[in-house]
């Protein structure tokens, strides 16, 4: 059988099914300390002093100390985009020193023998505060006169951003047809089910001390480097393990000050040192996603045709800038024109301080943004003309006969078929059903209306070409590295600079080793998520996994097969061009008998005792990895939803979703990407917001406030996928980990709008709760 | 300090505890049975379920004190050997209804405790009776689909043995 | 996060806990299940300087027959009560609201009495305790055995009309007589979210008249309230679809309901009136 395709059960399994999981938190070495944090009860105040003298005098506790304390060693927390030349960058100290600007900003820590004497010492760390004005609101925060969050810099706006192509203002001027909108997209919090955790433990000490650091982390080696250039420490001294890690979604990508601070404690104290988040100071201190405030227009013909699209972001980046901030909501800029043909397009973003906690990645970063703005759009524009929405799109969208096609928004999309899966979505939706159904409820004035949603998609995997980020600013490039030795035993090991935290790594890669190289799926073994193991790598993030380290896995194993070859040539005295590679074998062309196995070549390679002229021992291969393009996911995402109108009430009643994620190397992986992405998608749409109130505090610290749904709050999904390979990476995967979250946020509420447009509605801001649905009824009604 | 003496996967514990220790952080803490994870503060996300005298609790909102003289489950106890042969453990596997897995003991335990109650649920039973387990990887589906077919298994094994 | 330290008492018999709770001191709290108590202790918003335990009480668990009432001990497990052939037979809504409190797994921990209690407005059970006119059975070391009808037993956003010595032993529920319809209608965002709001409704029907209601509201003030002015509409009066429907439009009268997260006072109010017809067209049509 071959392995690419195949739905290959998770070697992954076993440990998290039976507990022997190796979760940051369960590691506790002997002598291990535990710190806890004294977090910022306020968004913005000066700190005046801090008194730790009577909780260092509590049992069990080691060090306390404050940010002065640690000023002159702690540095500033990195990021890594400065997206413009005059880029306002302020300092971010791990523990705050003089002010704090967020409520859950560290301003001390106790470090004790046990973890419950750790929280306990906190009670008696006294903080004179004098409370700063907050900067809660961004559209505020622009204003002239506003208060600032950092008063050295003059405003609150850290930087404009802008991208213009074609000649927008004609194509307004002219356009019969121009609409335009207001969509906010609500601050989120990731809320991966594994809380952040660290643990740091030294060895030796003076100069030479080295640190292996284990983080609740999707990033392992760019936080190493990360931890090495804020702590001065240097990079070799630096080992970094992301063990099992529970989720990410975005929130663990990020260099966070308490891994810096387990770092400096560590070296500090020189004892192993841990921390574990407790849920409600996650909420609070962990980074946000989202929140943005869109102003979209779009001008059309009578016909719908699109003729141009303008986009204007404010973009909440919260007190500071982390690791990406400030890029990600301009990931949206290639983005909002979707799938459509346009003349002309226009983006403009500036990023604002606000006095809560900082925003950054969460899955889909930017592009949900941009795809819930253009999908809303193209339903008010097929609602605007009278067109059923499919067929609004249809006008619209790039034939498949016209990739590679280059965008308005500067990419080229190299493949693509929207009509495919858009004729199996509707087809599996019994679209035309739904929408009789939906003329009756409203014909009868039924209190519970029907509404269709539809989004059709795409997205921009495999992050990312480098050459790209560097005309971006980006401070790294986009590549990924693997590299394959097969053992003198003909076992594989493989090892990837991509960190999986989910996704089921160690089951594709191993699926794509076997398949590359001719060896049992059970003979190939995965590494991954640690420095010393893995040298290189760029970590796991941007549903870059496949469509990058997946690729350089592919390359890596025809590497080997390359070599391998030429040593099987060399011992079969035969010529390459001889020579075929089947089933891990390679034999001598009409010669059946005559040929060497994958594995007695490596053995050979071993021993090195007959080898060809100039080729060096021992069977391996190492490939770094940089795409020339993006990939582009896509798919027909279609949401039927029933609407209470008295209560307002939503409930999903349908869901479809068709993908076109390209090759797929294990569908049942790629299924749960989908369903997992749609739960995140969805929730957006329908449950989840980080809601601060006017003073800045977050009201949504615990579970029962942030609302998650459960498995009783979620519809049954259909899936499907039609399959065009990505024409950019031999493999001709897309990549799946973003994809149901970026199309199913706008499906939903399309479908809400849908159903109440009758009354008049034309929106509902997310997350669209049972009250903003009655409200925007009322509203609508009275109009 | 009270003394308990709590019967842990088979295993008996003799401990003197502070009152206020955590079921979850005994076990993660005292006696290293890590395969029991915390998730939330606040009895949602049910990362922390394991059986407490047959039936599942959130061991973060339960005291050591107050678990003693009885006997405790953790997802640890279902396959001794580490095999994971249980028939949830092998659904969930089967079903790939995990991916990070962070959820996953409670998720099973809180199976077994629905699946005890209800050997035959509907996908809507289901859904309502793992309401207070919280996975944010799988969307659910699956999870689902694995308890559907682990009931089934487990129903067809009380009737050979 | 981590509780704050505590003095842990568990007395196991119904006498000791009644003598040890004045002794535990003014903070003492008393842990029945802890399904709200231990989150609260974890999130560090209650310092009890003591937590007496009835976890060990076997007599408080017991659900029995009294005659023309049944009994649910304080500390009957919601998953108890929900299984249990009495509370199902003659307390049919205590049953069917406290299979919609919280989960699985907290309903195996979080008690009856525990739950009124607590007192907490947005809880399932009080306005359940209110629609169904119970009576609280409580006892003190010193001031004996007192019984405190539900209409009097919230008197203050959770705060009970129990002396802090005093123990809520169980709750004594009338059996209902023939033409009695129930229900409790619950709305919230998600299935293990608090309710916005919930409507318990007992109704008694003779040849189509209402002889008797008694609405419960959940959540629409700082203790669960009545929903009076529908009482008196519906009362005497034949249940047509309008009558009903009127009736309803009353629902939110007197109440103060809480502005959060998750609705403001006004949506509370509608939700309050939609939500009592959607009950007693429930109850009536069994």
């Amino acid at each position: 059988m071959t392995e690419i395709g195949h739905a290959r059960l998770r070697s992954e399994d076993t440990r998290l099914i039976t507990g022997r999981t190796r979760w940051t938190d369960n590691l506790t070495p002997a002598g291990t300390l535990h710190v806890a944090y004294l977090r910022s009860p306020h968004a913005h105040a000066r700190i005046d002093n801090v008194d730790v003298e009577a909780a260092k005098r509590r049992p069990n506790v080691v060090a306390v100390l404050s940010g002065k304390d640690l000023a002159e060693e702690q540095g500033a927390l990195p990021c890594a985009w400065q997206v413009t030349e005059d880029m306002k960058l302020p300092a971010h100290p791990p523990m705050a020193v003089d002010e704090v600007r967020y409520a859950g900003e560290p301003v001390a820590c106790v470090v004790a023998r046990d973890r419950y004497s750790a929280v306990d010492a906190l009670e008696d760390i006294d903080v004179d505060y004098t409370p700063l004005p907050p900067v809660v609101d961004m559209e505020q925060a622009v204003q002239e006169g506003a208060d600032l969050v950092h008063s050295d810099m003059g405003t609150n706006a850290s930087y404009t951003w802008v991208f213009e192509q074609g000649d927008l203002d004609a194509a307004m001027r002219d356009a019969p047809v121009v609409l335009e909108r207001r969509f906010v997209q609500q601050r989120l919090i990731p809320t991966a089910m594994e809380p952040r955790a660290v643990l740091c433990e030294p060895d030796g000490s003076g100069p030479t001390m080295d640190f292996t650091l284990h983080s609740a982390t999707q990033i392992p080696h760019i936080l190493r480097l990360m931890l090495s250039v804020v702590t001065e420490i240097p990079e070799h001294r630096i080992r970094v393990v992301a063990p099992d890690v529970g989720g990410g979604f975005g929130s663990k990508l990020q260099v966070y000050g308490e891994e810096v601070l387990a770092l400096l404690l560590a070296r500090r104290l020189g004892r192993p040192v841990k921390w574990t988040e407790s849920r409600s100071e996650g909420n609070m201190a962990a980074h946000h996603g989202r929140d943005q405030i869109q102003k979209v227009t779009l001008a059309a013909d009578r016909d719908g045709i699109i003729k141009g699209l303008k986009v204007e972001l404010l973009a909440d980046m919260g007190a500071y800038l982390m690791l990406v901030t400030p890029g990600v909501p301009l990931l949206g800029a290639f983005m909002f024109n979707g799938i459509y043909k346009m003349d002309a397009y226009s983006f403009t973003c500036t990023g604002v301080f606000t006095n809560k906690t900082p925003t950054d990645a969460y899955r889909g970063a930017g592009r949900p943004e941009a795809t819930f703005a253009i999908e809303r759009l193209m339903d008010e524009l097929a609602a605007e003309l009278g067109v059923d929405p499919i067929e609004v799109r249809r006008r619209n969208w790039i034939r498949h006969e016209e990739f590679p096609y280059d965008t308005i928004a500067g990419l080229t999309y190299d493949t693509g078929n929207y009509e495919a899966a858009t004729e199996k979505a509707l087809a599996l939706f019994e679209y035309d059903k739904l929408r009789a159904e939906q003329k009756d409820r409203r014909e009868r004035r039924d209190p519970v209306q029907l509404g269709i949603g539809v989004s059709t998609y795409t997205e921009m995997c495999g992050l990312a070409p480098s050459r790209v980020l560097g005309s971006l600013s980006y401070g790294a490039g986009g590549w990924e590295h693997a590299s394959v030795r097969v053992l003198p035993s003909g076992k594989v090991e493989v090892v990837t600079g991509s960190s999986a935290h989910g996704q089921g790594h160690e089951t594709a890669w191993a699926q794509i080793a076997s398949d590359r190289l001719g060896v049992p799926f059970e003979d190939v073994k995965v590494l991954h998520g640690d420095t010393a193991v893995s040298p290189k790598g760029m970590d796991t993030y941007g549903s870059r996994s496949l469509a990058v380290g997946g690729v350089a896995l592919y390359r890596a194993c025809d590497k080997v097969v390359e070599k391998a070859k030429a040593i099987a040539a060399h011992l079969l005295e035969a010529s390459e061009d001889d020579l075929d590679f089947g089933g891990g074998r390679f034999s001598v062309r009409g010669v059946e008998a005559a040929g060497l196995s994958i594995q007695e070549v490596s053995q050979a390679a071993f021993a090195a005792h007959d080898l060809p002229e100039g080729v060096e021992p021992t069977l391996d291969s190492d490939v770094t990895h940089d795409p020339d393009n993006f990939s582009f996911p896509h798919g027909t995402h279609l949401c039927a939803v029933e609407v209470d109108t008295e209560t307002g009430f939503t409930k999903i009643r349908e869901y479809v979703a068709v993908d076109d994620v390209g090759t797929v190397v294990n569908p049942m992986i790629v299924e749960g990407q989908v369903h997992g992405g749609l739960a995140q998608g969805i929730a957006q749409a329908l449950y989840e917001e980080a809601v601060y109130d006017a003073d800045g505090n977050l009201t949504t610290t615990t579970m029962a406030d942030y609302l998650l749904p459960s498995a009783a709050d979620l519809p049954h999904f259909t899936t499907d996928r039609t399959e065009t390979p990505a024409a950019g990476n031999p493999l001709g995967v897309k990549g799946v980990g973003e994809a149901g979250t970026i199309a199913s946020t706008p499906a939903v509420v399309n479908a809400i709008v849908d159903a109440l447009r009758p009354s008049g509605v034309r929106d509902v801001p997310m997350p669209c709760t049972p009250e903003r649905v009655w409200t925007a009824l009322r509203e609508g009604g009275a109009r | 300090m009270p003394r308990i003496r709590v019967e842990v996967d088979g295993e008996t514990y003799e401990d003197d505890v502070e009152p206020r220790l955590l079921l979850v952080h005994y076990l993660r803490e005292r006696l290293g049975k890590v395969g029991t994870p915390v998730g939330c503060d606040t009895t949602n996300c049910g990362a922390c379920t394991v059986l407490l005298d047959g039936l599942s609790v959130k061991s973060c909102s339960v005291l050591a004190v107050q678990a003693d003289g009885l006997p405790v489950t953790t997802v640890e106890g279902l396959s001794l050997d580490g095999t994971g042969d249980h028939p949830l453990q092998q659904a969930f596997h089967r079903a790939h209804a995990l991916q990070c897995g962070y959820c996953t003991p409670g998720m099973i335990m809180a199976s077994l405790d629905l699946l005890r109650d209800n050997p035959d649920p509907s996908e809507q039973e289901v859904r309502e009776g793992l309401e207070g387990n919280l996975c944010r990887c799988t969307g659910y589906q699956n999870i689902v689909r694995a308890v559907r077919s682990a009931a089934t298994e487990m129903r067809g094994r009380e009737v050979t043995s | 996060m981590i509780p704050p330290t505590f003095e842990y008492l568990r007395p196991e018999s119904l006498d000791e806990a009644v003598r040890m709770l004045p002794d535990a001191g003014e903070d003492a709290k008393v842990l029945a299940g802890g399904q709200s108590l231990m989150p609260l202790l974890r999130l560090r918003l209650a310092y009890p300087d003591a937590l007496v335990d009835l976890d060990r009480v076997a007599e408080l668990r017991e659900i029995r027959d009294d005659g023309d009432a049944i009994v649910i001990g304080a500390t009957a497990t919601h998953h108890q009560v929900v299984r249990d052939p009495l509370v199902r037979e003659h307390a049919p809504l205590v049953a069917a609201a406290t299979a919609t409190v919280a989960d699985p797994a907290v309903r195996h921990r979080g008690t009856f009495g525990g739950s009124l209690a607590h007192a907490d407005p947005a809880g399932d059970l009080p306005a359940v305790a209110l629609a169904l006119d119970v009576v609280m059975l409580a006892r003190s070391a010193s001031g004996g055995d007192r019984e405190i009808p539900a209409r009097e037993f919230f008197v203050d956003w959770m705060t009970t009309a129990l002396e802090p010595d005093e123990l809520l032993t169980g709750v004594r529920i009338r059996k209902p007589g023939p033409g009695w319809g129930f229900h409790y209608e619950k709305f919230h965002r998600t299935a293990q979210a608090w309710a916005i709001v919930g409507v318990a409704c007992a109704v008694r029907r003779v040849q189509g008249a209402v002889e008797d209601v008694r609405i419960g509201l959940t959540n629409m003030g700082s203790v669960p309230l009545r929903a009076s002015a529908v009482e008196e509409r519906l009362g005497g009066g034949t249940l047509s679809d309008s009558a009903l429907r009127e009736a309803s439009e009353h629902a939110a009268e007197g109440t103060e309901p809480p502005a959060d997260l998750h609705g403001s006072a006004d949506y509370r109010r509608h939700l309050a009136r939609v939500l009592t017809r959607r009950a007693l067209t429930a109850a009536t049509t069994r």
